[in-house]
Order: structure tokens, then C-alpha cells, then sequence
């Protein structure tokens, strides 16, 4: 039986191959591409510049024309241009983030690229991808997220990464009764504070729970959430995040661990490079799995993909299509997410990771140690509506935990109102 | 001969030498009635028309767009027994907030234009520099107050801590004290721009009426109230006018200071409208058209006051 499913699956995979291949050669594509990227940071505008190019040698015939606009603009501006001046391929995100646009109708359905063995080689992200029974764009990156620690003061302090909450609380009671604080966060733009939601409420209440909730369809004033936010209150009245977050972005907040005034950090693996260029070597910097809270519960993991789409506007969707196909191709995978390019993990099953310490462990993690499931993030499970409320009462409980009630129930209004 | 060649010349005139008097208004008109119609009165027929749509604002209103009637508004007011927007409500009182406090700008303004208005050598260069902060972009005095507010190292709480003052998660992380730390960032430059406006109504003060008055036993704040302050009522009406729009329209500053944080304390109605539709999370257009109407009509009461007055004013001049 398994011989057999392997067989097959090497069978698939090899069909697939041959397939692309045989595309790749019998088509010569021409006239204009147009890419619009929100790939602006200097790493991945190199990637993206690097990928269009090498794009371009394979098909001489095709224009490529690629324009870069500022990640935090594109946001605004890709309503604009889906329905105005459509671009033939366009970055984004998956999971809600893409649902009103799909709802809508402005990214084409491309189910036709998903079909055989991309459906295997990118399963891991297939369903983030999927409204409906249809896929409406290809992943190109993720990460995950998980605590990252000053290995030198757990050191100094003779402790060891926690596995389970009482191993968590009383290492952050030592470091605070020797004047550090647990953990550094910044919530003035909010999301951060989403993360730590995601997962103290997965570890809680299990990853089902929790995607049903990003769903609407448990309550917010339900018991299980109460157990969340109680867990979370105790870390709270610790004392174990940095005094007034509220006034910090993420960025801002670096600085309490590299000072050593706070000892970990519950990120993306993007904060590796800013930790690293603040000073921090490898052998200062570590990170472990968020621990487990309820015993016995599979635990998920946050590891949020970015994405390709096809507008459905687009002038050349062959090329677009082909495109597509081959920013997923495991070699470009492995290319472009390695430590000098992108840093982060690759989707494709097939390419391989990096040597970096933090993407091997963060492979790991998520291939073999979330057997719960992988969520994307809080702001993109959620829609947005539901998001912005939820993140904007998780900062609130974060400075005021007594006004939980009243953050609740608002927070299910909001439910009521959305779903 | 020569009286029929005048009346020829009368014959041949032009239809627009006829009627150059009553047609030139128009002309001179033209461009900026085309203009306030295209940009200015459509916009507020069509947000209108949006604020009766639940739409995300992606693809056709038409057809992506559902037509729901007042709902919008029943959800904004709370007035079908649900629950009121409690983000709407914050916004409200905040614009109530910066309206009134905003007005300080007034007779800040005119408290320094007064004190500069002297003959002294390098005046100028004194005057430029109250100017100065109105020159800056807000994006700037935003940042730059946002350093000054920042709790533990930040210049305003080592002031404050002088004093034994000490506000819980800085100024701005401060949900009490958040909007109150902005508008006073937002009156630094409006004083500037008030200045600017008084400095100018004092240069056009009659030195014969002041020099009269001075006859008359006039003398410091007398001179003040009866004299000057009445020259400068136009400036003081530009001021009015300048200031209130720049309360209703604070937008910037939250922006850049706090991003409607605290939680959403330091919203504002033109804040909470560009929220809800073209910020990150914000997908409902229809809804930020009903808040957008609301802002309007509390514009439209200023609005109508301004050109009420100025109607009087025409009224009185030609009278």
C-alpha cells in the first residue's frame, strides 16, 4: 500500500515535470507581461527584479514589464488597479486577505494550474489558496512565527527553552525577579498583538477552535475564550511584557532585546535579520516552538504565505500563467528563499532550505511539529472587519485587562455583525 | 453719412460686444464653477447615493453592491435598537474635542502677532520663526511631537516627572490624554498660521484712528478692544474660518501620532471615514459614505454660517 502511493505520487510528479517541460518548449510566449509587486523592501525587490529576469531569458520574445510600489501603498492600491488597469500578475495574500477580491471577481480562477502534481508539491498551502473548489493564486514564500530568545540571559540565568506553561512562567519569573522583562512587543499598529492571541488561544483551545472562531462560528463570549484570555491575564499581571507597547511598532521594540532589558520576542522569522544587524550573533539568538498550554492538544502553528495572482482583467493570462508556474517550480523556490535572498521558508515541497539556523528549525516546526494545523495570521484568517475590532481589543486587554467583559462583548457584536 | 456708418458699426457689433457686461462674470466664472461642480458637488451626491449601499468598494456598485436604504445609518445611530458604532460615537465626541480646543489657536495667534508687531531690529527674522512651524509639513510636527510625547525618554515626560506628574503609557499610549496630546501638537502650527493672519490685519490698521484714539486717552487694553480689535474682525473671520476647517479635517496628525490608537481613542470622523474604506482592514465603502455624510453636515452648519456672513457683509458694503 504505501509503495504503492509513493509510486504513484513519483509517477504524478514525474507526469508533472514532463508536462511543464513540454509546455515550456512548445510555447513561445510573446507581447507584454505586466507585473505589479508589493515586493518593495531591498531583499525581495532583488528577488523579485532577479525572478522577472531570469523569467525573461527563457522567453526572449516576451516584454516583461515589472513595477515595484511600496508594500504599504500597494494595500490601498490594489483595489484601484484589479478594476481599473488591471496588471496580468499581482502580489498579495492568502486565506481572507484574497476573499473579497475573489468575491468580487477580479482574480481569475487558475485551478488549471493547481491541477496534478503542483496540487502535491504545494499542499501544505493549498487550502489557504482555495475558495470554493477553485484556486484563485499560487504561494511563493511563508514563515513561521514563534519565540525568539537572548540564548545568552537564559544562559545566565540557568534556564532552558519551556515546553509546557509552568516551564514558561517560571522561567519568565526568574528573569523578571532579576529585572528583565519576559517579553518585548510593540502594539501600535496591532497585528503583533494578534499573534500572541493566535497562539495562546491554539494552545488553549485547540487549532479547530480557533480557525471556527476566526469563522465565526464560536462566540466571543464563549468559556473557551475566557480560558484564553485568562491564561494570557496571567502573563499580564506578571508583568512579563515591556511597560506602555502601545507606543511602540514592532521595529521600535527591538531594541529591548538586543539592550537585554527583555528576553524574547513572540515574532516572524523576519525579525531574525534586524536582531542580527542590531548585533546579535547566532549564538545569542535562539528560538523555540510556543509551548504547550492544554496537555494532549495538536498543536498550529502561524506561518502566513505570500502570494501571485491573476487579476481577472489581465491582458496576457497565458504568460501570466506561465509565470506563475514558474515562480512555484522548486528550483526557483529554493532560490529565492534562501538566507541571501529572501530568508524564509519555500512552499514547494520539492526545493530545499536553507542552512539557516532559524529556517531549519522553523521547517522542522512546521513540517513535523504542528500536526494541529497551520493558520495564516489572525488579520488574514479573520476578515477584516473582524480583524481590525479583534486586534484593536486584544492591545486594549493588553494595557486594560479589567475591561475584558466589555472587550468581549463588543467583539461579538462585531461577530454578529460580520458573518 | 457719418451717422448711418455709425449705426452700421452698431449693426455689426458682435453678439458678445452686446452683451460683454452681463457675460464676462460668467466667463471669469467658468473654470471654477466646472471645477467645484466635477469635484466638489458630484462627490457629495455620490457618497449620497453610496452610504444607502452595503458595498466593499471592489468592482461595480451596481453590481456587487447590495441597496440596504438608511441601514447605514440605522447601524451609525443605533437606531433600530441595536447598539450605537461606539468607534462612531469616540469619533464624534474627539471632533466635539478638537472643534473646541482648536479655537485656542485664535487668540494665541493673536497674543504673538501683537507681540511681534513692534519695530525691533531683525523683527523679520523673529516673525519667520514663529512662521516656521506652519512652513513644516504635518508629517513632520507629527513625528517630532510624537518623540517629545514618548514615554520614559521622551522630553514632554521628563517635564512632567519634574512635577511628579506621571501619565500611564506616555501621552499618547494614554487613552485619557491621547487626543488632547494631538490637538496640542495640531495648535502649534494653527497658531503659526493665525499669527501670520493677525500680523497681516495689523499692518492694515489705520495709524490716523489709532493716533485719534491715542488723543482721546485710549491706553493699553482699551486701545486694544475698542480700536484695534475691530480693524481686525476680517482677519479674525479668516481665522474662524481657517481654524474650524482644519479642527473638522484633522486627519493627518491622528495618522501619524497614533493611528487612531490607543484602541481607537484618538479616532475622528475624517479618521474613521478613510478606516473604513481605504485603509488596510477597511472594506466598506457604503458605511464610510454615511460617516463621510455625517462629517458633511456638520461641515454644512459652518458652511452656511460663513456664507450667511458674507452674504450680510456684500449686503452691508453695498448698502
Amino acid at each position: 500500500m504505501h509503495s504503492i502511493l509513493k509510486t504513484s505520487f513519483a509517477a504524478f510528479v514525474a507526469a508533472g515535470i514532463a508536462a511543464s517541460a513540454m509546455q515550456a518548449n512548445a510555447q513561445s510566449l510573446s507581447g507584454d507581461l505586466v507585473i505589479f509587486s508589493d515586493m518593495s523592501n531591498p531583499a525581495p525587490r532583488a528577488v523579485m527584479e532577479d525572478m522577472v529576469a531570469r523569467f525573461g531569458e527563457m522567453h526572449p520574445d516576451l516584454n516583461i514589464e515589472l513595477t515595484v510600489i511600496d508594500r504599504e501603498a500597494y494595500k490601498t492600491q490594489i483595489r484601484n488597479f484589479l478594476t481599473a488597469n488591471a496588471p496580468d500578475v499581482a502580489n498579495w495574500y492568502a486565506a481572507n486577505r484574497m476573499l473579497p477580491y475573489v468575491e468580487a471577481g477580479l482574480f481569475e480562477d487558475i485551478s488549471d494550474i493547481w491541477e496534478g502534481a503542483m496540487s502535491e508539491e504545494l499542499a501544505s498551502t493549498k487550502a489557504a489558496l482555495t475558495v470554493g473548489d477553485a484556486q484563485y493564486g499560487v504561494p511563493y514564500t511563508y514563515y513561521q512565527w514563534g519565540v525568539y530568545y537572548r540564548k545568552d540571559l537564559f544562559d545566565q540565568f540557568g534556564l532552558t527553552e519551556p515546553a509546557t506553561w509552568e516551564e514558561e512562567l517560571a522561567n519568565c519569573q526568574t528573569l523578571l525577579d532579576n529585572g528583565i522583562k519576559c517579553y518585548t512587543i510593540g502594539t501600535k499598529f496591532l497585528w503583533t498583538a494578534g499573534g500572541w492571541f493566535d497562539y495562546l488561544n491554539m494552545r488553549t483551545n485547540g487549532y479547530d477552535f480557533h480557525a471556527r472562531l476566526t469563522n465565526g462560528e464560536e462566540s466571543w463570549t464563549s468559556d473557551e475564550v475566557r480560558a484564553t484570555f485568562a491564561n494570557w491575564r496571567e502573563l499580564i499581571d506578571m508583568g512579563a511584557f515591556v511597560d506602555d507597547h502601545q507606543n511602540y511598532s514592532w521595529q521600535e521594540a527591538l531594541p529591548f532585546m538586543v539592550n537585554g532589558e527583555a528576553a524574547s520576542y513572540l515574532m516572524g522569522n523576519f525579525a531574525v535579520a534586524p536582531l542580527r544587524e542590531a548585533g546579535l550573533s547566532d549564538d545569542q539568538l535562539d528560538f523555540y516552538q510556543f509551548v504547550e498550554i492544554t496537555p494532549g492538544i495538536p498543536k498550529g502553528e502561524d506561518a502566513p504565505t505570500d502570494t501571485f495572482h491573476i487579476p481577472s482583467g489581465a491582458q496576457n493570462k497565458e504568460a501570466a500563467r506561465e509565470f506563475l508556474r514558474f515562480v512555484v517550480s522548486a528550483e526557483n523556490q529554493t532560490l529565492i528563499n534562501n538566507g541571501a535572498n529572501l530568508g524564509q521558508l519555500p512552499v514547494n515541497a520539492l526545493s530545499s532550505v536553507d542552512d539557516d539556523k532559524f529556517l531549519q528549525q522553523g521547517f522542522q516546526m512546521l513540517s513535523s511539529g504542528a500536526p494541529g494545523g497551520i493558520a495564516q495570521f489572525f488579520d488574514r484568517d479573520a476578515p477584516a472587519e473582524m480583524a481590525a475590532a479583534g486586534m484593536e481589543g486584544f492591545q486594549e486587554f493588553m494595557v486594560f485587562p479589567d475591561n475584558l467583559d466589555d472587550i468581549l462583548e463588543r467583539l461579538e457584536a462585531t461577530r454578529q455583525d460580520v458573518y | 453719412m457719418s451717422i448711418s456708418a455709425d449705426s452700421d458699426s452698431q449693426r455689426q457689433r458682435s453678439w458678445y460686444k452686446r452683451n460683454e457686461i452681463a457675460i464676462t462674470p460668467w466667463l471669469f466664472l467658468a473654470p471654477g464653477v466646472l471645477f467645484f461642480v466635477v469635484y466638489v458637488i458630484a462627490p457629495i451626491w455620490q457618497s449620497f447615493g453610496m452610504s444607502l449601499y452595503d458595498w466593499n468598494g471592489l468592482g461595480d456598485i451596481d453590481t456587487n453592491g447590495t441597496y440596504i436604504g438608511l441601514e447605514n445609518y440605522n447601524k451609525l445611530f443605533g437606531l433600530n435598537g441595536e447598539r450605537a458604532d461606539r468607534n462612531f460615537q469616540i469619533s464624534l465626541w474627539n471632533n466635539l474635542r478638537w472643534l473646541v480646543l482648536y479655537l485656542l489657536a485664535i487668540p494665541l495667534g493673536l497674543f504673538i502677532a501683537l507681540f511681534l508687531n513692534q519695530n525691533v531690529r531683525g523683527i523679520r527674522l523673529y516673525k519667520s520663526l514663529f512662521f516656521f512651524p506652519f512652513v513644516i509639513s504635518q508629517v513632520v510636527v507629527g513625528l517630532v511631537f510624537s518623540w517629545f510625547y514618548l514615554p520614559n525618554n521622551g522630553l514632554f515626560t521628563v517635564m512632567t516627572g519634574w512635577f511628579g506628574i506621571e501619565i500611564r503609557g506616555g501621552v499618547l499610549g494614554n487613552p485619557n490624554t491621547a487626543t488632547y496630546g494631538i490637538i496640542a501638537a495640531g495648535l502649534w502650527p494653527q497658531t503659526a498660521y493665525c499669527m501670520i493672519l493677525y500680523l497681516t490685519g495689523l499692518n492694515a490698521v489705520d495709524p490716523e484712528q489709532v493716533e485719534a484714539a491715542r488723543l482721546d486717552g485710549a491706553k493699553g487694553r482699551k486701545m486694544l478692544w475698542h480700536v484695534i480689535l475691530p480693524q481686525l474682525k476680517p482677519a479674525t473671520f479668516i481665522a474662524f474660518v481657517v481654524t474650524i476647517i482644519g479642527a473638522l479635517r484633522s486627519f493627518d496628525l491622528v495618522s501619524i501620532m497614533t493611528g487612531g490608537g490607543p484602541f481607537g481613542s484618538t479616532r475622528v470622523l475624517s479618521y474613521y471615514v478613510f478606516e473604513k474604506s481605504l485603509s488596510e482592514r477597511g472594506l466598506q465603502y457604503g458605511y464610510a459614505a454615511a460617516v463621510a455624510v455625517v462629517l458633511f453636515l456638520i461641515m454644512l452648519v459652518f458652511i452656511s454660517y460663513f456664507l450667511w456672513t458674507m452674504y450680510q457683509d456684500e449686503k452691508e458694503a453695498r448698502g
